[in-house]
């Protein structure tokens, strides 16, 4: 009268990786984490340049809190490796390599602009002005208790 | 006269190809490649692995079948055409490298890390731009007198830096390819990054 849907039960548990192969999936599935069936992509991708057997030695390799980030650190070179198959996540490390460059670059040029303009408003302030606003200001000269003026000793 | 110098651009084409295809058999005729070493397999003449993989420097291949394995090696290197073959070999190498370092992260440290870098030197400039027009509205011709002790960058840091920041971002854009979102949980475990590692070793 009732009809038992094992095969059914177990397809809709299976990972994106036992899917794939069209096998069981386990309960201590080593991928199941970190491929489920709703992202299929996640797993060919990886797959295509690392291959299942890589993958799950890797995985074993490594504790249980760190296989999340192993996942999505070779999920994004794959990706890069798709989008270049000749560089892959090499040629954005060459290209950050080369901004950086470009930005020491301009940031050292930056720099010796400011210290070119200190330089020259330094050069540009009259030392006498100093002393005549001083005595504008007080009538007598009370130069020994200002300290401003101490480079007149 | 024309027709023969027509040609000429052809010919040199083809011989370099003619070139690349000999030296290739040439080192697919000689003593097994590094990968049917490792492989214990015949090296046959037209092993795809032999031009790229030497049988004096074994680790190389070593590190990168670790990694990805050999099959999807050749796979990857079929599909690409033969001069852009050994760029192809040295990046896996320097990804299979990276990755030994680094088994958790691999590469996308460094990239995280580089990514950083430029955000440090991108702010670093913003401020230096800023500060130079502070010095150039103080050094205007409606300058107020200043003591010889004031400092140079005494007017509002944080106006200026946003109006100054439109202009020096012109590298944020160009950093970020479409999936760049990949940054966030490698900040805290990252000490040693490839920073001086040379790309092609």
């Amino acid at each position: 009268m009732f009809r038992f849907h094992k095969l059914d039960k177990t397809t809709s548990t299976r990972c994106a990786v036992c899917k794939y192969f069209r096998r069981r999936c386990p309960p201590d599935c080593i991928f199941a984490p970190y491929f489920p069936n709703d992202n299929p992509h996640k797993f060919t991708c990886v797959h295509r340049f690392y291959g299942a057997s890589n993958i799950s030695k890797m995985l074993e390799e490594l504790p249980v809190y760190l296989r999340a980030e192993l996942v999505e650190s070779l999920y994004y070179e794959a990706k890069c490796r798709v989008q270049d198959p000749v560089y892959g996540c090499v040629g954005i490390i060459s290209s950050l390599h080369q901004q950086i460059q470009v930005a020491q670059t301009q940031l050292a040029k930056t720099q010796a602009e400011i210290s070119v303009l200190n330089a020259n408003f330094v050069v540009a302030q009259p030392p006498s002005s100093l002393d005549e606003s001083l005595v504008q200001q007080n009538g007598v000269d009370h130069g020994l208790d200002d300290p401003f003026n101490t480079w007149f000793y | 006269m024309e027709e023969r110098q027509r040609v000429q651009p052809i010919d040199e084409e083809e011989l370099a190809r003619d070139r690349e295809d000999q030296i290739y058999i040439e080192l697919a005729g000689s003593s097994p490649c590094a990968s049917c070493k490792l492989l214990r397999r015949r090296c046959a003449k037209d092993c795809i692995f032999a031009p790229y993989f030497p049988p004096d420097d074994p680790h190389k291949f070593a590190i990168v079948h670790k990694v990805f394995g050999a099959s999807n090696v050749s796979k990857m290197l079929q599909e690409l055409p033969i001069h852009q073959r050994a760029d192809a070999v040295s990046s896996l190498v320097y990804e299979a490298n990276a990755r030994m370092r680094d088994p958790v992260y691999g590469c996308v440290g460094a990239i995280s890390y580089l990514q950083n870098q430029v955000s440090q030197l991108q702010m670093q400039l913003a401020v230096a731009q800023a500060e130079i027009l502070c010095i150039q509205m103080q050094q205007g011709p409606h300058e107020l007198p200043t003591t010889h002790h004031q400092s140079l960058v005494d007017c509002d840091m944080k106006s200026l830096l946003l109006s100054g920041n439109n202009n020096s971002s012109d590298f944020g854009d160009q950093m970020m390819p479409q999936f760049m979102s990949y940054t966030s949980s490698s900040n805290n475990v990252i000490q040693d990054p490839l920073k001086r590692e040379s790309l092609w070793t």
